[in-house]
C-alpha cells in the first residue's frame, strides 16, 4: 500500500473512528471512575490513565483496535499496593503506588523491548482462569457493600464476602431517605443484567454503564430542579473531583524504593498488567474484521511508556482492556485513532462536565463493578472448565483459593505448581518431563511437493514447552495449510489444546487450513475437545467413541454430509484386510474410525499395524479405503515406482511394464501373477486415470480394491481427496463392466 | 569398495545371534572383511559356543577373524580399530524395558566418541534381513558433507536402498527476523524461501559431484527443515521412519575425536533409527 493511499484510507475512515472513539469514551468514563474508586485511588486517576493510554498507545502501539486504560485485573493489585504501602493512609499509599506504577511501566517497556511478551505463555490456562475469577470475586466482594450504600466495610476479600449478610441486614434499619442509595445501586445492577435483553439498536448506541451514569445524574437534577430539594445522597457517596485539575496533580513518592514491599508491588503490577494486556490483545485480534496480527511486543512497549507518563500525572497503570476494545470493534473503529479519540473525548468530558460527573452516586458505579466482577467470576466459567476435566477444575480451584487467601502472585504460583503436579500424576512420574523438557521437541518443515507446513511434536507438549510450538506456528502464514502431528508425543495438556484451537480459528479466518492429527489413539480424560490427552501403550484404553477428537468430529460430519455411516470404535478383527499383499510383511493391529457408504461399496478406515519381524512393535497408523469391485479383477499391486520395489522383489514379484504406455510404466510399479489379465485390465482409460491422479498404493485381491493414503493418518482434506479418487475409479470400473 | 574392514564387538548376551548375523550380512553386502572382537576371558566353552554360531551363518563374508582380548572394553575396541585399520565399527543399541525407546550403553557411547573410523549404531539387529528402504542423509553446510553424501550413496548401492532424502537444517537464527506482526511475517517468509533456495542449490551442487554410477536406481529427494541442528534431523528421520540416518562425524577433522559435536550428542541421546556416522576423509 502506498503512503498516499494509506493516508487516503486514514482520512476516509476518520469519521467512523471518531464516532467509535466517542462511543468508547461513553463506556470508558464510568469504568475509569469506578475502577479507580475500587482501587481506593482518587476517581480522576482512572480517567488520567485512560487519557495517557489513549494518547501514547495510539502513537506507539502495535495493534489496531485495542483500547487502553485502567484494567479490571489491576484493581486488586493496586488496592493491595495502596493498602500495604500506605500503611493505613490511602492517600500516602496512592503516592507510593504512583512510583511503583512508573517502575512497572519501565519494566513493561523492557518486557516489550526484549520480546518477553511470551512470558505470559507459561501460565496454564486453567490457572489463569482461576486467577481471573479471583480478581472478579475480589472486585465483587468489595463493591457489593458500596452498591448497598455502605462504604465502611474493609479487610480481606474473604472478610468482605462474609460480611454480605450483615450489609443486607443493615438495609432494614435504614430510613426511606437513606434507602435511596441502595435502591440506585440495585436498580443499576438489575438494569445492567437486563441491558442485553433489550433489543433496540438506538438504545444500544449508548453503552449500559453510560445509561446508568446518565440516569443517576438526571435523578440528582430531578431532585434539585423539579422537587426543589437538596441533593438527597450523603456527599460521601458521590464522586469528588479536584476543583483545579492541573494544579492538583499529585506527585509520586519515591521514598520507598529501597524497600522489598515496594518491589513486590512493582512486580505484581507488571505481571498482571502484561497478562491482562496480552490476553486482551489476543482476544481483540480475533475480532478484527481486517484480520490483522497485532505486534504484542510493540504494544507492551507503548503500554509501558503510557504507564510511566500516567504514573507521573497521577494516573493508574495503562493496560489493554477487552470490554472497551470490543465496543470499539462493534462501533466501526478501524485503527488506533479510535483509541486516541476515546482519550480526547474523555478530556472533553472532564473539562466540560466536571460538575455533572460529581453528581454520579457511588452505588451506581459500584453496581457497574459488581457486574464486571460477576462477569469475571461467572460460575459458567467453572462449569466450562469442569467439563474439560476434573483435574482442570482442581487447578482452577487451587488458584482461586490461594489467591483469595494470600495474594495474586502466590495464587498464580500455586496454580502453576498444581498444574505440574496434576501432570505428574497423569503421566505417572517425572521422567517424561525431566528427560525432555529442554529438548527442542518441535520439528517444522514445508513438504516439498504439497507445500504444506508439517509440524511434528515429540515427547510431550504442555504449558512448560508450548512456547516452542507457538514460535513455530507463528511463523506459518495463516492462509496456508498446516498440519500438527502429535503421534510422537505422549502427553498433551489442556493449555496446548486450547491454544491450538485459537490457531485453528485464526487459520480458518484467514482462509488457511489448520489440522491436528495423531491424537486419535491418545486417551482423553474427559469428553471435551480441549481435554488433556495422553498416550497409553496399553491397548484396552482405546475407548474411543465417547471422547471424540476434533478429527473424529470432522469425520462424523463428513459421514453425515455423505450420508455414510461412521463408526469410531476400535475393531480388532481384520475382516480379511490382512490378506492383501501390503500386509505380507506387516502385522494388522486394529482398525478404527470406519466410514461406510450405504451399500457398503466403499469403506474408509484408519488402520494400526506394526512393521518388521524382529523389530519392536512399532505401531503405525495409515488411512485406507476399501472398494467392492463391480467386476472381477486380476490380482495386482500398483504403487509409485521404486519405492516398495525391494519388498515385492523379496516375494518374487517383478515390475510389469507396458510398451504402449512408457510414461506410466516409468512412474508406476505394477505387479501381479496373471500378466495377461492385468494387461487386459489396464486399458488406455485406466492408465490415463492413474496418470492424471495423485499416486496411491492401490491393490486388488480379485474382489476388492485397497487404496492406501500416506504413511500417517489422513487429514480430513486428504480423506476427501482419497474418496473422490476412489469414486472416479469406481465409475471407470463400472464402465468396463458394461 | 565402501568399507574394507568391519569390526563388531560381541558379548554373550541374548542378542548375540542377531548381532552376529546382522554384522556378517552387512560385511557381505559391503564385500568387506570382518573382525569379531570379544573383550573378556577366553574360555573353551565361550569359544565353542561362538564357533557354533559362526558355523550356522548362511553365507560368511570373504574373510573373517575372531579376536579375544582382555581389558577395558572401550579402550580395547578403539585400540583394535586403530591397529587393524578398521573403517567401520558396528555397535548395537539397547532397548529400554517396556519402552519404545532405544539408548546407547555407556560403553557404546564412549566408543562412538573416540572411534577413529565410521560407526554404525544398530537399533534392532536381526537374524533375518530387513531391507533398508529409505535413508536420510545430512546435507549440512560443512566441508565433510560432500564425503558423507558420497559414502551414503555407496552404502545405499550396497544395501540396495531405494530412496535417499538429503536433509538441510536451516537454523532459525539465520532467519534473523522475529515474527511479531503481518509485516515481519511476510519478511520472514520471504527470507525463509530465499534460504531454502540457497540450501537447495548447495545440495544440488553436492549431488552433481557424485558420479552417476553411484546414484543409479536411487530416488533422491531433498528437504529443508527448520530447527536445532543435529536434533531436528533425528526427529525428521523418526517421523519419516527412515531405516538409516547418515551423519557427518565432526566439523574440525583434526580434533574430531576430541571435540564431539553437540549435534551428534542429541542423536545419541535418543536414537531415532539406525545411525551411520561417517568419519571424515582421511588426509593422506
Amino acid at each position: 500500500m502506498s503512503k498516499n493511499n494509506s493516508i487516503g484510507v486514514f482520512a476516509k475512515t476518520l469519521p467512523q473512528n471518531i464516532f467509535s472513539g466517542f462511543v468508547v469514551s461513553l463506556i470508558a468514563l464510568p469504568l475509569c471512575l469506578g475502577l479507580a474508586l475500587a482501587s481506593e485511588a482518587p476517581p480522576i486517576a482512572g480517567v488520567i490513565s485512560a487519557i495517557c493510554g489513549g494518547m501514547v498507545v495510539a502513537l506507539f502501539g502495535g495493534s489496531s483496535l485495542t483500547i487502553t486504560g485502567p484494567g479490571n485485573g489491576l484493581v486488586i493489585v493496586l488496592l493491595g499496593a495502596i493498602t500495604v504501602l500506605g500503611e493505613g493512609d490511602p492517600l500516602q499509599g496512592y503516592y507510593f503506588t504512583l512510583a511503583a506504577i512508573i517502575f512497572s511501566g519501565v519494566l513493561l517497556f523492557l518486557f516489550g523491548l526484549f520480546r518477553l511478551g511470551a512470558l505470559s505463555e507459561f501460565f496454564p490456562a486453567s490457572a489463569l482462569q482461576g486467577m481471573l475469577a479471583a480478581i472478579g470475586i475480589g472486585i465483587l466482594a468489595k463493591q457489593f457493600h458500596v452498591m448497598l450504600g455502605i462504604t465502611s466495610v474493609s479487610g480481606s476479600t474473604l472478610a468482605q464476602l462474609s460480611a454480605f449478610p450483615e450489609s443486607v441486614q443493615q438495609l432494614r434499619t435504614l430510613t426511606a431517605e437513606q434507602l435511596l442509595a441502595p435502591v440506585i445501586g440495585v436498580a443499576s445492577f438489575v438494569f445492567l443484567f437486563l441491558y442485553a435483553r433489550i433489543r433496540n439498536p438506538l438504545f444500544h448506541l449508548i453503552p449500559a454503564p453510560m445509561w446508568v451514569v446518565v440516569a443517576t445524574i438526571a435523578l440528582s437534577y430531578y431532585y434539585e430542579l423539579i422537587l426543589q430539594q437538596p441533593q438527597p445522597l450523603d456527599p460521601a457517596l458521590l464522586i469528588q473531583l479536584p476543583s483545579d485539575l492541573i494544579q492538583s496533580l499529585p506527585s509520586p513518592n519515591f521514598s520507598k524504593i529501597t524497600q522489598l514491599d515496594f518491589w513486590g508491588v512493582v512486580l505484581s503490577i507488571t505481571l498482571i498488567a502484561s497478562i491482562e494486556s496480552l490476553l486482551s490483545i489476543k482476544a481483540v485480534d480475533k475480532l478484527d474484521p481486517l484480520k490483522r496480527r497485532s505486534n504484542n511486543n510493540k504494544d507492551l512497549r507503548a503500554l509501558g511508556l503510557a504507564s510511566i507518563v500516567s504514573g507521573f500525572l497521577g494516573g493508574l497503570n495503562v493496560v489493554t482492556v477487552i470490554a472497551r476494545s470490543s465496543v470499539n470493534v462493534n462501533n466501526g473503529g478501524t485503527n488506533r485513532s479510535a483509541n486516541f479519540f476515546h482519550a480526547f473525548f474523555l478530556v472533553l468530558f472532564v473539562l466540560l462536565f466536571g460538575p455533572q460527573i460529581q453528581r454520579i452516586p457511588l452505588p451506581a458505579l459500584a453496581a457497574i463493578l459488581v457486574y464486571t466482577g460477576y462477569k469475571l467470576a461467572t460460575p459458567e466459567n467453572l462449569l466450562r472448565i469442569y467439563r474439560i476435566g476434573k483435574e482442570q477444575a482442581l487447578i482452577f480451584a487451587v488458584t482461586l483459593g490461594v489467591t483469595l487467601y494470600t495474594n495474586l502472585i502466590s495464587g498464580i504460583g500455586a496454580g502453576i505448581l498444581a498444574t505440574f503436579l496434576v501432570h505428574l500424576f497423569l503421566t505417572k512420574g517425572l521422567g517424561l518431563f525431566s528427560r525432555n523438557l529442554l529438548k527442542p521437541n518441535v520439528l517444522m518443515y514445508q513438504e516439498q511437493e504439497s507445500k504444506t507446513y508439517f509440524v511434528s511434536v515429540k515427547h510431550f507438549c504442555t504449558f512448560l514447552n508450548f512456547y516452542r510450538l507457538k514460535a513455530k506456528l507463528d511463523e506459518i502464514p495463516q492462509n496456508e495449510h498446516a498440519i500438527v502431528d502429535f503421534s510422537l508425543s505422549d502427553f498433551v495438556d489442556h493449555t496446548v489444546m486450547e491454544g491450538l484451537n485459537d490457531y485453528r480459528d485464526s487459520f480458518s479466518r484467514k482462509d488457511g487450513n489448520f489440522e491436528i492429527i495423531g491424537l486419535d489413539v491418545h486417551e482423553s480424560v474427559a469428553a471435551h475437545p480441549f481435554s488433556v490427552r495422553r498416550f497409553n501403550p496399553v491397548p484396552n484404553i482405546l475407548r474411543l467413541g465417547d471422547n471424540f477428537t476434533k478429527r473424529q468430529d470432522s469425520l462424523r460430519e463428513l459421514a453425515l454430509d455423505l450420508g455414510w455411516q461412521y463408526n469410531p470404535q476400535v475393531d480388532q478383527k481384520s475382516n480379511g484386510i490382512d490378506r492383501f499383499l501390503f500386509f505380507k510383511t506387516r502385522q494388522f493391529n486394529f482398525s478404527s474410525n470406519r466410514l461406510t457408504s450405504p451399500k457398503k461399496t466403499f469403506s474408509f478406515f484408519d488402520l494400526s499395524f506394526s512393521e518388521g519381524i524382529f523389530i519392536t512393535k512399532e505401531d503405525l497408523n495409515s488411512s485406507f479405503l476399501l472398494i467392492d469391485s463391480p467386476l472381477p479383477l486380476p490380482v495386482f499391486v500398483l504403487d509409485r515406482e521404486s519405492f516398495l520395489t525391494p519388498l515385492y522383489q523379496l516375494t518374487g514379484i517383478e515390475d510389469l511394464n507396458f510398451e504402449a504406455f512408457p510414461d506410466f510404466s516409468k512412474r508406476f510399479f505394477l505387479s501381479g501373477e496373471d500378466k495377461k489379465a492385468i494387461k487386459a485390465f489396464f486399458t488406455k482409460e485406466v492408465v490415463f486415470f492413474f496418470e492424471s491422479h495423485p499416486i496411491y498404493h492401490v491393490e486388488s485381491n480379485g474382489k476388492k480394491i485397497l487404496i492406501k493414503g500416506r504413511d500417517r493418518s489422513a487429514s480430513v482434506s486428504e480423506i476427501k481427496a482419497l474418496l473422490s479418487f476412489a469414486r472416479e475409479f469406481y465409475l471407470i470400473l463400472e464402465k468396463q463392466g458394461d | 569398495m565402501v568399507f574394507r574392514k568391519v569390526l563388531i564387538g560381541f558379548a554373550f548376551s541374548p542378542n548375540l545371534k542377531a548381532n552376529i548375523f546382522e554384522a556378517a550380512r552387512l560385511a557381505l553386502q559391503f564385500d568387506a572383511e570382518i573382525i569379531f572382537l570379544h573383550v573378556g576371558e577366553k574360555t573353551t566353552q565361550k569359544e565353542q559356543e561362538f564357533e557354533q554360531l559362526l558355523a550356522s551363518l548362511p553365507k560368511g563374508p570373504k574373510k573373517q577373524s575372531v579376536v579375544w582380548k582382555v581389558g577395558s572394553p572401550n579402550d580395547v575396541i578403539v585400540a583394535t580399530c586403530e591397529k587393524e585399520k578398521v573403517d567401520l565399527l558396528l555397535l548395537g543399541a539397547l532397548k529400554r524395558e517396556n519402552m519404545l525407546r532405544y539408548y546407547l550403553g555407556s560403553i557404546a557411547r564412549k566408543v562412538t566418541r573416540k572411534a577413529p573410523c565410521s560407526v554404525l549404531l544398530m537399533l534392532h539387529p536381526s537374524v533375518e534381513r530387513i531391507p533398508c528402504q529409505h535413508m536420510v542423509v545430512n546435507g549440512f553446510d560443512s566441508p565433510h558433507t560432500q564425503h558423507t553424501v558420497e559414502k551414503a550413496y555407496e552404502v545405499a548401492q550396497a544395501l540396495k536402498t531405494q530412496k535417499i532424502t538429503l536433509v538441510e537444517e536451516i537454523n532459525r537464527s539465520e532467519i534473523k527476523i522475529a515474527v511479531s506482526d503481518d509485516r515481519s511475517l511476510r519478511q520472514a517468509t520471504l527470507r525463509k524461501q530465499k534460504l531454502n533456495r540457497q540450501e537447495e542449490r548447495r545440495v544440488q551442487d553436492i549431488l552433481k559431484e557424485i558420479p552417476e554410477t553411484k546414484k543409479q536406481g536411487i530416488k533422491t529427494q531433498s528437504q529443508s527443515i527448520f530447527g536445532r541442528r543435529g536434533y531436528s534431523i533425528g526427529h525428521y528421520a523418526r517421523l519419516m521412519r527412515a531405516d538409516l540416518l547418515v551423519m557427518n562425524a565432526q566439523e574440525e577433522s583434526r580434533f574430531w575425536h576430541r571435540l564431539f559435536p553437540k549435534d551428534l550428542e542429541h542423536i545419541l541421546n535418543e536414537l531415532p533409527t539406525n545411525v551411520l556416522i561417517i568419519a571424515p576423509e582421511p588426509h593422506e
